[in-house]
């Protein structure tokens, strides 16, 4: 029974599938996968806005939204009807585009942003035998995918002909490709210890369990130090706040997209917080297990819930951050990104090398854990080391 | 060591997260239109007539003495003098503004106007729900919406109404004493002049 609760959807599929003439039956099985993605992960933006807003206001102390909650009825929701007028609003603002602006280049940013976003989620394994398109370089083309939203960010902050959404475009750029490389070499050391690119068997060597608890590589040394560090990476790339430098309100209003409006500030929107989704479902398969369980009495629950279970853990604690950091300087990040995430990272890769060859027993937790533990306790103290505190001293304005 | 303060931060966010849905203490903010705050004494909002007794046209106390429209910074006020005259308070005849107009949307809410009043006619409101869908006709106040009982103003601003009550009172006493103290005069002085 569990069985068949746990692979509803595909069997559905294989039965949609049967109606079709043989010649189609490929073609209508991936257009049904494809069609699931924007369905379901689009709703699930709309409600994470709320749900964000929400967070940060109980955060602060305030109720967040409330009012809304079925159209034409008084019913309420606590408020999770909010992306309905949200939407609404944005369809029919006006579309304003500057005289100066590149006009096909403006059009074209935020499209082009949403088709590799869109894209990263086809090697996603939601579930088991979930997975758009399983092929073997799953991890290398989620991340190719993902070097392509630099792209759509620079189009719209050129092609605005605007100061500051040329600004955040530079920072986006800069921030972007700096994280990328802590992305990438945190996520190596996974690859390195499963031996395959492929998503599923990434899946696969964490679905054992010892004693009843998961072999999810978070567990491990330097799965934790690779999934904090993974962490930290997508919280910038998916430039959210403590890394919301290409946005940063205070001081260049909106970043690269300041002038955008209506449906094309939406679209910014929906690929940003995609791209959020997409990178927390890459590091959900990557360290915490995909969609297995974390105890096996727990394996009966369908592996498509653990998997949005864990997404939404992961975007609660970006909310959670969101309402806690204020946004860091731009050498801070760079600081950051250059001096302690990338050593560390390069620490991590050879720890998981050293995990691999020492073989099973305590001996390689203890020397893996002492040597990721020493490396961040160094390279903590020698990043705040060239911290000067105190009163900020002005050069020429005074 | 790095993130020791980053950790001590998340525990602060989230003990008010969890805090906020345990007690109501903590949240500042009220559900506005169910639930309202009682606005404090010294709100003002816009200007209002005070008339005493029952008959907003009658005890007006208002005299179209018009210093409150001069010497309003916006120039928000109309008034047009009566024609003819009614007793006020003191039971003297005085004049009464036959329109009385102030228009909320040029209205500043100084106070200058309540301040100047020499016959503590004009005083400030605390109402605020003062939305309409017509800006020019409904933005712009008649004497009729103007007008508010004394009670009303006791009930929106207690000590400021007991102190002016007090002063109006005293007024109307003394008045009272000096007209006696005429006819007394006039009664002692007819008889003398009374050819013997």
């Amino acid at each position: 029974m569990f069985e068949a609760l746990d692979q509803i959807f595909v069997t559905l599929k294989h039965q949609a599938v049967e109606f079709f003439p043989d010649a189609w039956r490929a073609f209508v099985s991936a257009l049904v996968s494809i069609s699931f993605i924007p369905l379901v992960f689009a709703t699930l933006f709309a409600f994470v806005t709320v749900i964000e807003r929400k967070g940060i206001g109980r955060i602060q102390n305030r109720y967040g939204p409330n009012r809304v909650g079925i159209p034409l009825t008084k019913i309420r929701l606590c408020g999770f009807g909010q992306f309905i007028p949200d939407g609404i609003k944005s369809l029919t603002k006006e579309d304003v585009v500057p005289r100066a602006a590149d006009q096909v280049v403006h059009f074209l940013a935020p499209v082009v942003l949403l088709i590799p976003v869109l894209l990263a989620y086809a090697v996603l394994p939601i579930g088991r035998n979930m997975t758009a398109a399983d092929f073997d370089a799953g991890v290398l083309f989620f991340f190719a995918v993902g070097g392509a939203v630099e792209l759509s960010v620079f189009m719209a902050g050129w092609s605005s002909h605007n100061k500051y959404s040329l600004l955040g475009a530079m920072r986006a750029i800069a921030q972007m490709i700096s994280y990328e490389v802590p992305l990438i070499l945190s996520a190596v050391t996974v690859i390195m210890i499963v031996g395959s690119l492929k998503l599923a068997d990434i899946v696969a060597a964490q679905n054992l369990y010892t004693f009843g608890i998961a072999h999810w590589f978070v567990f491990t040394p330097w799965g934790l130090a690779g999934f904090i560090l993974f962490f930290i990476a997508s919280l910038a790339e998916s430039n959210r706040s403590p890394f919301d430098l290409p946005e940063a309100e205070s001081e260049i209003i909106a970043g690269y997209f300041t002038e955008y409006s209506g449906f094309k500030f939406a679209l910014f929107f929906l690929g940003e917080y995609l791209g959020m989704f997409a990178i927390s479902g890459l590091g959900i398969t990557l360290f915490l297990g995909g969609w297995t369980a974390p105890f096996s009495f727990l394996a009966w629950v369908p592996s498509y819930l653990w998997f949005f279970a864990k997404l939404m853990a992961l975007v609660f604690i970006f909310i959670w951050v969101r309402g806690t950091l204020p946004r860091l300087r731009m050498d801070q990040l760079m600081n950051f990104a250059w001096k302690f995430m990338l050593p560390l990272s390069l620490v991590n890769i050879v720890t998981a090398g050293l995990w691999h060859f020492l073989g099973a027993g305590l001996l390689r937790w203890a020397v893996c854990s002492v040597l990721i533990f020493g490396a961040y306790v160094i390279l903590g103290r020698g990043l705040m080391s060239n911290q000067k505190l105190g009163k900020r001293i002005y050069r020429y304005a005074e | 060591m790095l993130g020791e303060q980053i950790i001590k931060g998340m525990a602060v966010t989230a003990r008010n997260f969890f805090g906020s849905y345990v007690s109501k203490n903590r949240l500042t903010t009220v559900q506005y239109p169910e639930e309202r705050l009682t606005p404090k004494e010294n709100t003002r909002q816009f200007p209002f007539l005070v008339y005493d007794g029952d008959d907003p046209e009658k005890g007006l106390r208002c005299v179209a003495c018009q210093i409150c429209e001069k010497e309003c910074p916006p120039q928000c006020i109309y008034i047009v003098k009566s024609k003819d005259k009614k007793p006020d308070y003191k039971g003297q005849a005085q004049l009464y503004p036959a329109t009385f107009d102030i228009d909320i949307s040029v209205c500043m809410s100084c106070q200058i106007c309540a301040e100047v009043c020499p016959f503590d006619a004009i005083k400030m409101n605390t109402e605020f729900e003062l939305s309409a869908d017509d800006r020019f006709g409904g933005l712009l106040l008649r004497k009729e919406q103007l007008a508010r009982s004394n009670e009303y103003y006791r009930k929106i601003h207690p000590g400021e109404a007991a102190a002016v009550d007090e002063h109006l009172a005293g007024e109307k006493s003394k008045a009272e004493a000096k007209a006696k103290a005429a006819a007394e005069a006039k009664a002692k002085t007819i008889p003398n002049t009374q050819p013997t």
